[in-house]
């Protein structure tokens, strides 16, 4: 910072641009002076986004919920595995599910035939959802303790990937026909889920997907990544899933009683 | 496209530093862009010429201070360079590493008036 006036001159990104920031001869830009000053700010840009996914992180851990967001690419499955997990599990446990697309309430309308309350979110030109908006979609849907959300984003590799919603997991989805080197095409998605789910792995003899090489990728991005291979519609590896989900589901409980 | 809704939370801490900060109009605006924190920067340009029209950030120029990727090595114990999340330890190979810094993005600092 400037040590003269405090005008913040003198930054590693000073002047090579015309930075119209004057600094006339008499150096007389004290506040009230000179109509243009410097104003330190300092904030994340996501900040605010950060504060709601507190916000709704402290809601799920009062209640003992278990919140996932599930993201992956369009069509990768989510919809289709969240319709079988429930049918497996609806039993078990209270399942809610907030459904988040740029458009249309199809997703909603399919979870809502399995017989467990979802609520849509369309996000017109929004590549992603938001904490502000989950927080909105929480009052509505009011799930229930020690239940499951699941939280389905908009069908995108990227955006979503920065978007905190107060989750305890963000689970990323590849199927088995998107190519192996997605997880070092798509970083940051992989980078910032705990757990990724292969599916459609009943196509796999039709493909020369190399399963043990996106694995491999996932792991050189996230090293801390589990991950499970699953075919939602066959329903092979769905029970490791359902297990991982129940495990999840106990820690919460734990933590909430 | 999420840089136009980054562009977005930018205008409304623009908006609400204004009252606090007492200014009418931003002529620069310092961006921190970690090198690891998934902005495209191009994207990031455009979206927000298009979000600050009519704002009080109306022809602000951006300024992008671009922050290098860091991670710790769990096996050197020590803070590298990673241009990329994929990177693996320049030294040792590994992937076990912890970014632990240039995956933020801030707003640094405002020329107002
Ligand atoms: N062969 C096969 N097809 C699957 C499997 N899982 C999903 N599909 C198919 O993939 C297509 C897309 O599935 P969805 O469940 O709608 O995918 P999505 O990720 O919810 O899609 P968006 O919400 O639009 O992003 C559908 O035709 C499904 O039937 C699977 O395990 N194997
Ligand atoms: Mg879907
Ligand atoms: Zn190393």
């Amino acid at each position: 910072m400037c040590g003269i006036c405090g005008c913040g001159e003198g930054h590693s990104h000073d002047h090579e641009h015309e930075h119209s920031h004057e600094h006339g001869p008499a150096h007389s830009h004290a506040p009230g002076l000179n109509p243009k000053r410097m104003v330190q700010i300092e904030q994340d840009i996501l900040a605010k986004n950060n504060r709601y996914a507190a916000t709704n992180r402290h809601y799920f851990e009062e209640r003992g919920i278990l919140a996932l967001n599930l993201v992956s690419s369009p069509g990768s499955g989510k919809t289709t595995l969240l319709t079988e997990t429930i049918a497996r599990l609806k039993e078990e446990v209270a399942i809610t599910v907030i459904e988040g697309d740029q458009q249309t309430a199809r997703d909603a309308e399919r979870i809502r035939a399995t017989g467990v309350p979802a609520l849509q979110i369309n996000t017109g030109k929004g590549c992603h959802l938001d904490a502000h908006r989950v927080g909105h979609a929480l009052e509505s849907l009011q799930p229930k303790h020690q239940s499951v959300l699941f939280i389905e984003n908009v069908g995108n590799l990227v955006c979503p990937s920065a978007f905190d919603l107060g989750e305890a997991h963000k689970v990323v989805i590849l199927s088995v026909t998107e190519g192996e080197d997605k997880p070092l095409k798509y970083p940051d998605m992989f980078h910032a889920a705990d757990l990724m789910i292969l599916n459609k792995t009943d196509l796999l003899p039709y493909l020369d997907f190399d399963s043990e090489a996106c694995i491999q990728f996932a792991k050189q991005v996230n090293p801390r990544i589990k991950v499970l291979s699953l075919s939602a519609k066959t329903g092979e590896g769905m029970e490791q899933w359902l297990r991982w989900l129940k495990a999840e589901l106990e820690l919460q409980r734990i933590a909430y009683a | 496209m999420h840089e136009m809704s980054l562009c977005e939370s930018i205008l409304q801490v623009l908006e609400q530093q204004a009252e606090v900060q007492r200014y009418r109009k931003v002529k620069t605006v310092w961006l921190e862009i970690g090198a690891l924190a998934g902005v495209e920067i191009e994207a990031l340009r455009f979206s927000f010429d298009m979000v600050v029209l009519g704002s009080l950030a109306e022809h602000a120029r951006l300024e992008i201070i671009e922050i290098p990727g860091q991670a710790w090595c769990l096996p050197c114990g020590c803070n590298v360079d990673v241009q990329q999340l994929y990177d693996v330890c320049p030294h040792c190979g590994s992937h076990q590493l912890q970014v632990n810094k240039g995956d933020h993005m801030r707003i640094k600092e405002l020329e107002v008036e």
